[in-house]
C-alpha cells in the first residue's frame, strides 16, 4: 500500500503547475445563493445517508423493537445492535470522512497539487508507526476518552506533521511548498522502513492486528473514541472557516496572493495546522482509511466547480456520506465477514485516481 | 552388435541414471532419525510425547514445551528459519511447515529428509502423529499416543454428554481495553473441534475460516452464552478478570454479560495442536460444564 502510496507521490510533482491553473477559475454567480443551494443538496445527502445506514446491516432488526421503551435496553438486542452497534459507526463514518475529505481538499490548495492526499506529508505513516509500535509492545495506556492504540496513532501523526512543518517553515516565513512535499515524502519512507523494522521484530498476531488497523475500521463499538476525537475536530473545522477565500487565492500561486493582500505565511501555516489536526484526529479514530481525500474533492469540484468556499463545505458534507456508505458496504456485502473499510475505499478510490492521473495527462 | 542394440543399451543405461539420480530423495530414507530438528512446537511436542526426545537437537523460536526444550539450540520459526543454522546442526530430518516451500527445497538439495506440516483440525492431529510416529521410526508410541488422545478426548466428551450446549463465543485475541480487534473461531479448526468435544455450540461454526473478526453487531446478533477468551501466555491476574467483564458489560443484551459468564482460560497448552489438547479440551469443558467436573 506503501508503495502505491509512492509512486502516486512521485507523480504528484509532474501535476503541480497544471492544478494550479484550474483551481484558480474563480466562479462568477453569487456565491450566497450558490452555497446555500450546495449545502442543502450536500446536507440532504449527507442526512439521508444517516439516517438509512443504521437500518441496515448483517443482522435484521426490529425497528419498532428498537425504539419501545417498555423494554428494558439490556433485554434489547435490536436496540442494542441500533445504538452500540450501528450509531457510533455512522456517526465515526461522518466525522472520519468529513475531515478526510476537507483536509485532502486543503492539501491539494496548499501544495497547489491536484493529487495531494492527507496522507502525502507523513500523517498516517506517523499514525501507523505509533499505532503499531502500541500493538507489539502491548502497552496499555489512556488518557481520559483515549485508548492506547488511537492516542498512540494520534502521537505519531503529531510527530510526523511537526517535522514536517518543522523542516518546511525553516528558511524563510512563508513555507515552501516543495520542501513540505519532499519532507513529506521523505518522511513517509523513512516511518514505512520503521514500520517495516518493527515488524519484523513483532510476532505474528500483533503484524496481523497493525496490518487489520491500517486497512481502517469504523467499528468503534462505543461513543467513547468518538468524543476523544470530536474536540480536535471541532477546532480543525473553525480553523476551516477562515481559510475558503484565502485558499483561492493561494492556489493560484504565492505571489499572485500576496498581491491581493494574503497574508501567504499565516495562511499556509492554517491551512498545514488545520488540516493535520483533521487527519490525525481522522487517523487516530477509524485508522488511516485511504483514497476519500482525494476522491471526494474530486467528484465535489466536479459537481461544483473550485471555489473553495463551496467545496470545503461540499466536501465535508459529501465526505461524511461517501464514508458512511462505504462502511455500509463493508458491513454487509460478505456477512456476517466484514470487509475492512479501506479496503473498499481503495478499490473504489484506486481506479478512479488512476482516471484522474490519464486524465490530467 | 548391430547399431540399433547398441543405441537401447546407451538409451537404457541413460535412463537408468536419469532415474537414479531424480529418485525422490525420501524413498531412501532411513526409517529412523537420529538428529531432528523441529520448526513446528505442535511436533516437537508430540516427538517427546513418543519418547523421540532424545532424537532432537534444535527447536524453533515459539518452542516452550516440554521444558527439555528450553536447553536446545533456536533456529527460528515459520517466517524467519535460521537456513545456516539448521544445516550447520547436520540434520536428518527436518519437521516444518507445510508452508515453508523455500526451505523444503534448500534441505532437499542438500539432501536432509523433510517433514511437511499443516494445521489441520482435530483430526489432523492424529494423522500427523501416525506419519511422524513413522518418519522418527517410532510407529508403536506413535500409535499408543494417538490412542490415548482419542481415550481422553473420549472421556470429556462422555462427562458432558447430555447436557445442555451452551452458545460459546470463542476469543483467542482482543484488544485489552475495548472491543476492537476481537478474534474469534470460525467453523473450522482444532479450536472450533475442542469446543464441540468439551460440550459447546460455537456461535460462529457457519463461518467456514479458523480466524473470524466479527463486528458488535455480530456478537450482538449472536448472542452467545458463554464468552470463553483463550490467550496464550501470561498469568491471570485478578484485574484482568475484571476488565475483561467490564469491557464486554458493554454489551449488556448478550447472555454471557447478563449471567456473568465471561471465563477467561491461559494457557499456551490450549493453541498449541499437539498432545496436550486433551488438557485444552478438559479445560474448555469444565468452563463451560462446571457441574460436570464436580
Amino acid at each position: 500500500m506503501n508503495r502505491l502510496r509512492q509512486g502516486a507521490l512521485d507523480s504528484v510533482a509532474a501535476a503541480n503547475t497544471q492544478a494550479g491553473g484550474e483551481l484558480a477559475r474563480v466562479v462568477p454567480s453569487p456565491i450566497r445563493t450558490r452555497l446555500l443551494k450546495t449545502m442543502v443538496g450536500f446536507g440532504v445527502l449527507l442526512v439521508v445517508t444517516c439516517l438509512v445506514a443504521p437500518l441496515v446491516g448483517s443482522s435484521p432488526i426490529n425497528i419498532a423493537r428498537v425504539f419501545d421503551r417498555s423494554i428494558p435496553f439490556s433485554e434489547n438486542v435490536d436496540a442494542q445492535i441500533f445504538f452500540i452497534a450501528r450509531m457510533p459507526r455512522v456517526v465515526a463514518g461522518v466525522m472520519a470522512g468529513a475531515a478526510l475529505a476537507t483536509a485532502g481538499v486543503v492539501f491539494q490548495a496548499l501544495l497547489r497539487n491536484a493529487l495531494a492526499t492527507p496522507f502525502t506529508l507523513g500523517v498516517s505513516a506517523g499514525a501507523s508507526l505509533g499505532a503499531m509500535l502500541a500493538i507489539v509492545l502491548g502497552a496499555t495506556i489512556s488518557a481520559g476518552p483515549f485508548s492506547t492504540v488511537p492516542l498512540a496513532s494520534l502521537v505519531g501523526a503529531s510527530i510526523a506533521a511537526a517535522i514536517v512543518y518543522r523542516l518546511a517553515t525553516m528558511q524563510d516565513r512563508a513555507m515552501s511548498t516543495t520542501v513540505l512535499l519532499l519532507a513529506g515524502v521523505t518522511l513517509n519512507s523513512f516511518f514505512s522502513a520503521l514500520i517495516m523494522f518493527v515488524q519484523y521484530i513483532a510476532d505474528f498476531v500483533q503484524v496481523y492486528r497493525a496490518m487489520r488497523w491500517i486497512m481502517g475500521d469504523l467499528d468503534v463499538g462505543s461513543f467513547e473514541p468518538i468524543i476523544a476525537a470530536l474536540p480536535m475536530l471541532a477546532i480543525a473545522f473553525a480553523m476551516f472557516a477562515w481559510l475558503p477565500s484565502s485558499l483561492n487565492l493561494l492556489s493560484v500561486g504565492a505571489d499572485a496572493a500576496s498581491a491581493r493582500g494574503v497574508d501567504v505565511g499565516r495562511t499556509q501555516r492554517l491551512a498545514f495546522v488545520s488540516a493535520s489536526l483533521a487527519t490525525a484526529a481522522a487517523v487516530s479514530l477509524a485508522g488511516p482509511i485511504g483514497f476519500i481525500g482525494i476522491v471526494v474533492p474530486h467528484l465535489v469540484r466536479l459537481m461544483v466547480g473550485v471555489d473553495h468556499r463551496l467545496v470545503l463545505p461540499a466536501s465535508a458534507l459529501f465526505g461524511g456520506a461517501f464514508l458512511v456508505l462505504c462502511d455500509l458496504g463493508a458491513r454487509t456485502l460478505l456477512a456476517p465477514l466484514e470487509i475492512p473499510v479501506g479496503v473498499i475505499t481503495a478499490m473504489l478510490g484506486g481506479p478512479f485516481f488512476l482516471w484522474l492521473l490519464v486524465r490530467k495527462g | 552388435m548391430a547399431a540399433g542394440t547398441k543405441r537401447l543399451i546407451t538409451v537404457a543405461v541413460v535412463a537408468l541414471i536419469v532415474f537414479w539420480a531424480a529418485r525422490p530423495v525420501t524413498m531412501q530414507s532411513r526409517a529412523s532419525a537420529s538428529r531432528i530438528v523441529s520448526l513446528v512446537p505442535a511436533l516437537t511436542e508430540m516427538l517427546f510425547a513418543i519418547g523421540a526426545g532424545p532424537q532432537v537437537i534444535a527447536v524453533s523460536s515459539f518452542d516452550e514445551f516440554p521444558p527439555q526444550v528450553k536447553s536446545l539450540p533456536r533456529v527460528g520459526a515459520l517466517l524467519d528459519p535460521d537456513m545456516e543454522r539448521i544445516l550447520a546442526l547436520r540434520p536428518d530430518l527436518v519437521l516444518s511447515y507445510g508452508s515453508q516451500t523455500d526451505v523444503q527445497a534448500q534441505l532437499a538439495r542438500a539432501n536432509i529428509r523433510v517433514f511437511s506440516y499443516r494445521h489441520a483440525g482435530l483430526n489432523g492431529i492424529f494423522t500427523t502423529l501416525k506419519d511422524l510416529g513413522a518418519a522418527v521410526g517410532r510407529p508403536a508410541d506413535a500409535e499408543r499416543l494417538a490412542r490415548d488422545i482419542r481415550g481422553g478426548l473420549d472421556a470429556i466428551q462422555a462427562r458432558v454428554r447430555g447436557r445442555p450446549k451452551p452458545k460459546t463465543l470463542l476469543v483467542f485475541e482482543r484488544d485489552p481495553a475495548s472491543l476492537r480487534s476481537v478474534y474469534v473461531s470460525g467453523g473450522v479448526g482444532f479450536l472450533h473441534d475442542m469446543l464441540g468435544i468439551a460440550g459447546g455450540v460455537n456461535v460462529f461454526a457457519d463461518v467456514a475460516r479458523e480466524s473470524v473478526q466479527p463486528s458488535i453487531e455480530t456478537m450482538l446478533a449472536r448472542s452467545p452464552d458463554v464468552i470463553l477468551e483463550v490467550r496464550a501466555t501470561g498469568l491471570l491476574a485478578a484485574a484482568d478478570v475484571a476488565q475483561a467483564k467490564r469491557v464486554w458489560g458493554a454489551l449488556a443484551s448478550v447472555p454471557a454479560v447478563k449471567q456473568g459468564r465471561i471465563e477467561i482460560l491461559t494457557g499456551e497448552h490450549l493453541v498449541v495442536p499437539g498432545p496436550r489438547v486433551v488438557q485444552g479440551t478438559e479445560a474448555f469443558a469444565r468452563a463451560l460444564h462446571p457441574d460436570a467436573f464436580k
